[in-house]
């Protein structure tokens, strides 16, 4: 993979310096996916399922399409692939639908302090209104979810089990592949939020088993306001709505009502057709890039630049092993706010903050943190410019009086 | 050269590494503000004793970067022995400086000025105004309860 012949796909990356280590929040855009969109607006851009005149039909079929590429993306059906506005919403539908139907009174709901917060909360909330009990995973001294770990947690009472794939704080893969066969040995299901998976991994569901899986479009490429629910087909059919109108239902009468079929049935109102097809394009550009090849291409960068920062006094790594492009760190005694600043007017793009995962932060024992995340855009030059501008940062810091 | 040395200047990292009036009070006379910013976990509380339409005392406490931690030390040493209309008059000169909206040069903002070059740093900008906008918010309910 050439990343630097890549960059040229990025309008963004075009006549500006900027050196983006912000994936791990949102991807940048291809220009393919930017035209594709512009293409629904300015060639059919209006609703699907209802016109009978010819762009309608267009826009029916593109949009028809695109769940189909983005279902085989993941080895799923049509009929399992549920479009949402996020892998926040995928989450929430299928806490509050599948989970409060679901859980009861002392059953237990297995998650981990890795989560991002649309994967906790959700369950958090049918913890409480069941009576149910959120049990952690204790993470290892790296701050991973193991199986040894995992079975010491799982029960007989063991209802649910949702685990990130891999964590947007750590970088780590969650052994599921070994996780998940346990779970049904209980009789559990498997929720599995794959937002930070999806960019760089292969994803198989039946191979890996899940029972739900989760992603967002903007982490892959692809737009915002788009994401992916999975369910076994047998699930979503045995589970409610959580939202009703429009385009969902097959006949309505004055005091009920029936729904479509899944995946319709829990996709009310009009749904982000742009987006769907934007997001079938970032899928092929994905899959042309190969996953494999970016996930070895960015490990690759975040090794040069960790083993750069651990040469440096002053700055601390807190996930040296992660297998993901991502590096979670800080400078000793500055403020990540403070830190940032400074990488912002190198033209460095990082987050800092908690990164929507508290809970992770919390075990860490430290307020805040910064994260750089590489992905296939970025190369060993972008390496070097943040490696050298950490090191800048450290000294002015202290120079200072940090 | 960066246009962040031109920030982090002596008042800023003085009050940042010597904070004064820090620590709260479990005194029923103050009025105590508290604001979050979730997104950074920037947290400042700001407690503040009004007396004859002066303020008395100013305390805070909270965590955030060296911004946001200094400027609730500023706040606090400027405001103490004011007058109320006055306090007000300068947190809202203050919050315009930082806001790039046109302000008073003349009121004397004295150590508080130092925070000017926030501006540059548009990100930033939350991190200066948490505490003085606990501050503006004690200002008000201390007005709404005196009308
Ligand atoms: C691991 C993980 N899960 C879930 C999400 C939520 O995705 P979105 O904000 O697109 O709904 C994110 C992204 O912020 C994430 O990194």
């Amino acid at each position: 993979m050439d990343a630097h012949k890549l960059k040229l796909d990025f309008p963004i990356l075009q006549n500006q310096p900027l050196i983006y280590l912000d994936t791990a929040a949102s991807s940048l855009t291809p220009q393919c996916v930017i035209d594709t969109m512009n293409e629904y607006y300015t060639e059919y851009p209006v609703n699907v399922h209802r016109g009978v005149y010819q762009i309608s039909y267009k826009a029916t079929e593109k949009y028809t399409q695109a769940r189909q590429t983005i279902a085989d993306f993941i080895n799923a059906t049509f009929e399992e692939t549920v479009f949402t506005r996020g892998a926040s919403s995928a989450l929430n539908l299928i806490a509050t639908s599948y989970g409060l139907s679901h859980v009861q009174k002392d059953d237990e709901i297995i998650v981990s302090e890795l989560e991002h917060h649309s994967h906790i909360l959700p369950w958090q909330q049918v913890a409480k209104k069941t009576g149910a009990k959120l049990i952690y995973v204790p993470l290892n001294k790296e701050g991973r979810i193991t199986v040894e770990n995992f079975k010491r947690v799982l029960t007989d009472r063991t209802k649910v089990v949702a685990l990130t794939y891999i964590s947007n704080v750590m970088g780590y893969e969650t052994p599921l592949q070994e996780i998940i066969p346990l779970a049904h040995q209980k009789g559990a299901i498997v929720s599995v939020d794959a937002a930070q998976a999806a960019p760089h991994k292969t994803i198989d569901v039946k191979k890996l088993n899940c029972d739900f899986l989760a992603f967002s479009g903007h982490k892959m490429f692809g737009p915002t306001g788009i994401g992916v629910l999975y369910g076994k087909q047998k699930l979503l059919d045995s589970i409610e709505p959580i939202e009703y109108g429009g385009d969902m239902n097959d006949n309505v009468e004055l005091f009920d009502a029936v729904w479509k079929d899944t995946p319709y049935k829990f996709e009310t109102g009009t749904p982000p057709i742009a987006e769907a097809i934007g997001l079938a394009e970032a899928v092929r550009y994905l899959q042309k890039l190969k996953p494999e090849a970016i996930l070895a291409h960015e490990q690759k960068l975040k090794e040069l630049a960790v083993k750069a920062l651990l040469k440096l006094d002053g700055v601390t790594v807190y996930n040296p092993t992660s297998e993901t492009g991502i590096i979670n760190f800080n400078l000793d005694d500055v403020h990540p706010h403070d830190a940032v600043s400074f990488f912002d007017e190198d033209h460095i793009a990082m987050r800092a903050g908690h990164h929507c995962a508290q809970l992770i932060i919390k075990w860490l024992k430290v307020p805040a943190t910064l994260r750089a995340s590489f992905y296939a855009y970025n190369t060993e030059e972008d390496v070097k410019t943040f490696t050298d501008a950490v090191k800048k940062a450290r000294d002015f810091f202290t120079s200072v009086g940090f | 050269m960066h246009q962040l040395e031109n920030l982090y200047r002596q008042i800023i990292m003085d009050h940042y590494k010597n904070p004064r009036h820090k620590g709260l009070t479990d005194d029923k006379n103050y009025f105590t503000h508290h604001i979050k910013n979730p997104s950074c976990g920037d947290d400042i509380t700001i407690q503040t004793r009004i007396e004859n339409q002066t303020i008395k005392d100013v305390r805070h406490d909270g965590s955030g970067c060296s911004i946001c931690c200094s400027s609730a030390s500023v706040l606090a040493s400027l405001m103490i022995g004011k007058d109320i209309d006055h306090a007000e008059k300068l947190t809202l000169n203050y919050l315009s400086m930082i806001m790039n909206r046109p302000f008073d040069e003349d009121l004397d903002l004295d150590d508080a000025m130092a925070y000017q070059g926030v501006k540059q740093f548009p990100a930033r900008i939350k991190c200066a105004t948490i505490a003085w906008k606990a501050f503006e918010n004690t200002i008000k309910e201390w007005s709404e309860s005196h009308e």
